[in-house]
């Protein structure tokens, strides 16, 4: 139940952010490394497409959609990173068809 | 003793059923005055899949398809008017409603029973074409159609609008044409004598002379109070609702449609199971796949909800519209396409129920089609 929080000095690891290498350490989750690269939005609401971020860190508020490996509406903040992980911003509305 | 409030009419039921008679019998000069009972009563209106469907109906009842042609007619200036009184969109879209067909057996199937339709109801107005995939995929450009979808039929007066704005709507209608709408106001017993009706419901009672019953499942124990026994029963549909898509879907659908905020409804179960308002993890999986079937890419779409609702079903599936013998001025009305009927029903029948007892135009939605002579309570 109880996981020991990352101190960053597990292995580092590089995934893409909007489609830019971050480094980051094994254990950091997938909105971390959003972070760590500067992204303020990362993704636009639902309805009126206004700019939202991570903001619980924990599983709770859904405020940290993003796509990831090509697979939208993910928490960012409950993923955690692996090597070669392509994280990127949710648009509004994702769309079914597949890019 | 408590107070006993007085109104030319007394309509017992707010779902859409009642507060769609109230708000067409509203600024006739009639005092009206309407009994909504509790938020956790069986709530059709509340579970509405928020179709204006046309192309089904009138299989068995032709006067029901022309009754629904008809309402299909009337709801842009219905949802102009509830916008122009209310201010609330309730996202009225009449571009046409697809009915999708797996398999060849079901195409062809689909095609004979449309054909039946057209040469059943004359002068019948509403076209339905029936589409074979190459056409439904050219309505469809850039949507990936599952392998086994055969086409679908298409019938352009098919539309949807969002049932909950609708409901919300007709009440903020009524308040503010002056339907004294009392909610939480649960009817216990009705009696009758001089003509007038008085209905118990908490500790107040309530008297008019004409009396509607728009309770939906409710009105089963209310109608026997009057001498209208129905044959009504429940029928559960469960629902699933995706998260917000970008559009792909520009028409309505029987099974599947997406809503103006993006989310897609997939619907719905037709189940037997008394008044369980349960869901269950069978028929979510069968209506998510039926969902992938039809578009394989929602597969990647999350499911956020899914609900039950409990349609008010009459034997034949077509509305009952029912005036007491034993008790003239009382009237029932009920029907499972609340949503589809509401504006032929605000701007037909709640003036004909004003009235006085509908005549021989609603002889078809009358009682005595389910066998005996008379009314129902006579018949049972």
């Amino acid at each position: 139940m109880f996981r020991k929080l990352p101190d960053g000095s597990g292995p580092r690891l590089t995934v893409f952010v909007e489609g830019q290498p971050v480094a980051v350490s094994e254990g950091d989750s997938a909105a971390t490394a959003a972070l760590l690269a500067g992204l303020s939005a990362t993704r636009a609401s639902a309805l009126g497409g206004q700019p939202r971020a991570p903001y619980c860190m924990m599983g709770v508020c859904f405020e940290c959609l993003m796509v990831i490996d090509g697979l939208a509406s993910q928490q960012a903040c409950l993923v955690p990173v692996r090597e070669g992980m392509r994280i990127a911003r949710q648009p509004s509305r994702p769309a079914i068809a597949k890019p | 003793m408590a107070a006993v409030l007085t109104s030319d009419v007394l309509i017992i039921g707010g779902g859409i059923v009642g507060a769609a008679l109230g708000v067409g019998m509203a600024g006739r000069g009639a005092s009206i005055r309407l009994l909504d009972g509790a938020d956790t009563d069986l709530r059709a209106a509340r579970a509405n899949f928020g179709l204006i469907w046309v192309q089904s109906k009138g299989h068995s009842m032709p006067a029901y398809g022309r009754w629904t042609r008809r309402s299909a007619d009337l709801w842009p200036d219905f949802a102009a008017d509830l916008r122009a009184r209310t201010g609330i969109n309730i996202k009225l879209r009449q571009t046409g409603g697809l009915s999708f067909c797996l398999g060849e057996a079901a195409l062809r199937n689909r095609r004979d029973a449309i054909s039946r339709l057209h040469n059943q109801i004359e002068p019948w107005s509403a076209t339905i074409n029936v589409l074979n995939r190459n056409e439904l995929q050219r309505l469809l450009p850039g949507i990936t159609l599952g392998p086994d979808v055969s086409g679908a039929s298409f019938c352009a007066e098919d539309g949807e609008a969002d049932p909950l704005m609708l409901l919300r709507a007709l009440h903020v209608s009524m308040r503010a044409m002056g339907v004294d709408i009392c909610t939480g106001a649960e009817a216990s017993r009705i009696s009758h004598s001089n003509g007038i009706f008085r209905v118990e419901a908490g500790r107040a009672a309530y008297e008019a002379r004409r009396l509607i019953l728009a309770a939906g499942h409710g009105s089963l124990a209310l109608g026997k109070m009057v001498g209208l026994t129905v044959p009504v029963h429940a029928e559960r549909g469960q629902i699933l609702v995706t998260e917000r898509l970008d559009p792909f879907l520009p028409f309505a659908g029987d099974t599947i449609r997406q809503t103006a905020d993006g989310t897609v409804m997939i619907g719905a179960t037709h189940e037997d199971v008394g008044f369980d308002l349960g869901t269950t993890g069978a028929a979510t999986a069968s209506l998510a796949r039926h969902a992938t079937d039809i578009f394989p890419d929602l597969a990647s779409a999350k499911l956020v909800r899914a609900w039950a609702g409990l349609r008010v079903m009459t034997p034949d599936g077509c509305p009952l519209y029912a005036e007491s013998e034993s008790h003239p001025g009382a009237a029932l009305i009920t029907c499972h396409s609340g949503v589809t009927l509401a504006a032929i029903h605000a701007a037909d029948l709640a003036p004909a129920l004003l009235d006085g007892p509908l005549g021989r135009n609603y002889a078809a939605f009358g009682p005595q089609r389910f066998g005996g002579g008379k009314d129902v309570s006579q018949a049972a």
